[in-house]
């Protein structure tokens, strides 16, 4: 071969078609802001339900995960992350998209060994390396808030 | 890495494949025994239903041959489950010898180099060799839940939901395989597991310009020479090489881009899998050669040897390309 690993590394960046990044950015923008403007409109309607405000924010958001969590069933949300890519993965509902994709998928491994196994293959960085972070977080406020102890 | 000349060309008598719903919405569906608009062929799980696509292209190929499966000496074949277990159970129901090959998606052409020399050498009078891929059982293995909101990049390719056989006889009125050529592990360093084409394109390369060298032959004088599956950028990195190495290719096909319409179809990178060589060969290219649309070709097959495991150990993707010459008429030899 005539050719050098670097030689080809950049032959490969060159034949290499590179992601469509406005179109991207500009679907990402309307489908995520799109799903957090139903966690704004959901909020409303809690609060006009009288929940009170904390509550109210979490019904959304329970509402949101519901919702993400049923249309993954039917294939949908699969189906429009394909195009809005980070729109539907940074909202809440591609955390439940995430959790219940391998459960559906690892069904035919099992109740204990599929679907109980596997159902965090994705979530589960997210859930340790989330609790991680939350934690340095706390640590770090006790310290620079000292009205908080 | 050498050619093999076969002292007595073999003939290929028979050849079947089997294809999903994908594949029956794609330019090539007219060729293919069978087509299934559900993916799960009647199963309960996509590893299930693999196994069901091979045995229902393996009936297909014993009855076009009007053969009795004990009449078969050996069945050389492989998939991309972890321990080819589509193909293993899809010969548990039948009494012929059977040894697995795993080449990832060079197993067609693997089995056939492999096969056609055991049949020239007269180890065996004939042999069935095949191969089979499904996009579900490829894609939780090596990806993601197929419901998980994923986008996909523009260089990875779409794996091919097929199966394919191909029976070779020491007797036999062709197409005959007359030279082979058994390729070397080549890794110029790519670890982006969706761009596979460009991980396999060093070890076509490699394996065509040794071939080239040694037979004396040159690209022209074929059809057409067919590569496996290195999609769109492969594809494109394989003329640039073959242009450095001086052996410029003028009719090279690449089974990845002519399985399925890849624009109507939404596959911007093409296709990939070890069906995917399998099922071109046996719907497009031996049906063209058997009706004297095609004279001479080279098939030659690449397979990237990673695994998940690999992947996530970071390390580079080595590859590998076999390649079958296969002539249309004795006249041609």
């Amino acid at each position: 071969m005539k050719i050098t690993r670097n030689e080809y590394s950049d032959m490969v960046k060159k034949a290499s078609p590179n992601s469509p990044l406005a179109i991207n950015c500009l679907w990402a923008f309307v489908v995520g802001g799109g799903i957090c403007v139903l966690g704004e409109l959901l909020y409303g309607f809690y609060r006009n339900m009288n929940f009170i405000n904390s509550d109210a924010r979490l019904m959304s958001s329970i509402t949101l995960v519901g919702l993400s969590a049923f249309f993954t069933g039917l294939g949908w949300y699969g189906r429009l992350a394909k195009k809005a890519g980070a729109g539907t993965l940074v909202p809440i509902t591609g955390f439940a998209n995430a959790v219940v994709s391998p459960a559906m998928e690892f069904r035919s491994e099992g109740l204990i060994t599929g679907v109980g196994a596997k159902m965090f293959i994705i979530a589960g960085p997210v859930i340790v390396y989330g609790v991680l972070a939350s934690v340095v977080y706390g640590v770090v406020l006790y310290f620079i808030l000292p009205n908080m102890r | 890495m050498r050619v093999i000349d076969l002292k007595k060309p073999v003939a290929i008598t028979a050849w079947s494949c089997v294809g999903g719903k994908k594949e029956k919405e794609g330019p090539l569906a007219a060729g293919f025994d069978m087509l299934s608009s559900d993916d799960y062929f009647g199963q309960q799980s996509w590893e299930k239903a693999e196994t069901a696509m091979q045995k229902y292209s393996l009936r297909s190929l014993i009855e076009k041959r009007k053969l009795n499966a004990r009449d078969i000496d050996i069945a050389l074949g492989g998939d991309l489950c972890n321990q080819i277990t589509s193909t293993g159970f899809a010969y548990r129901d039948y009494m012929i010898p059977f040894g697995g090959m795993y080449g990832a998606c060079s197993t067609m052409s693997l089995t056939m180099a492999t096969a056609a020399c055991l049949v020239s050498g007269g180890v065996v009078n004939n042999a069935v060799v095949g191969a089979s891929s499904h996009f579900c059982t490829a894609e939780r293995q090596f990806r993601t839940p197929l419901d998980y909101g994923g986008k996909r990049t523009p260089t990875a390719q779409w794996t091919v939901t097929g199966a394919a056989n191909v029976f070779l006889e020491r007797e036999g009125k062709g197409p005959f395989i007359t030279k082979v050529c058994f390729g070397r592990i080549v890794d110029l360093g790519i670890t982006d597991a969706n761009n596979m084409g460009a991980a396999m394109a060093p070890a076509a390369v490699a394996t065509l310009t040794e071939y080239f060298i040694h037979s004396g032959k040159r690209p022209r004088e074929y059809d057409a020479v067919y590569t496996g599956d290195l999609g769109l950028v492969g594809s494109r990195l394989l003329k640039q090489m073959m242009e450095k190495e001086g052996f410029p290719l003028e009719n090279h096909i690449d089974c990845g881009m002519v399985i399925f319409d890849n624009e109507k179809q939404n596959v911007p990178a093409g296709a990939s899998g070890c069906g995917c060589s399998g099922c071109v060969l046996a719907a497009d290219i031996l049906p063209r050669m058997a009706a004297g649309h095609l004279k001479k070709i080279l098939f030659m097959a690449t397979g990237a040897l990673l695994s998940t495991t690999t992947t996530m150990q970071k390390e580079s993707i080595p590859s590998v390309a076999h390649l079958v010459e296969i002539v249309a008429d004795k006249e041609d030899l």
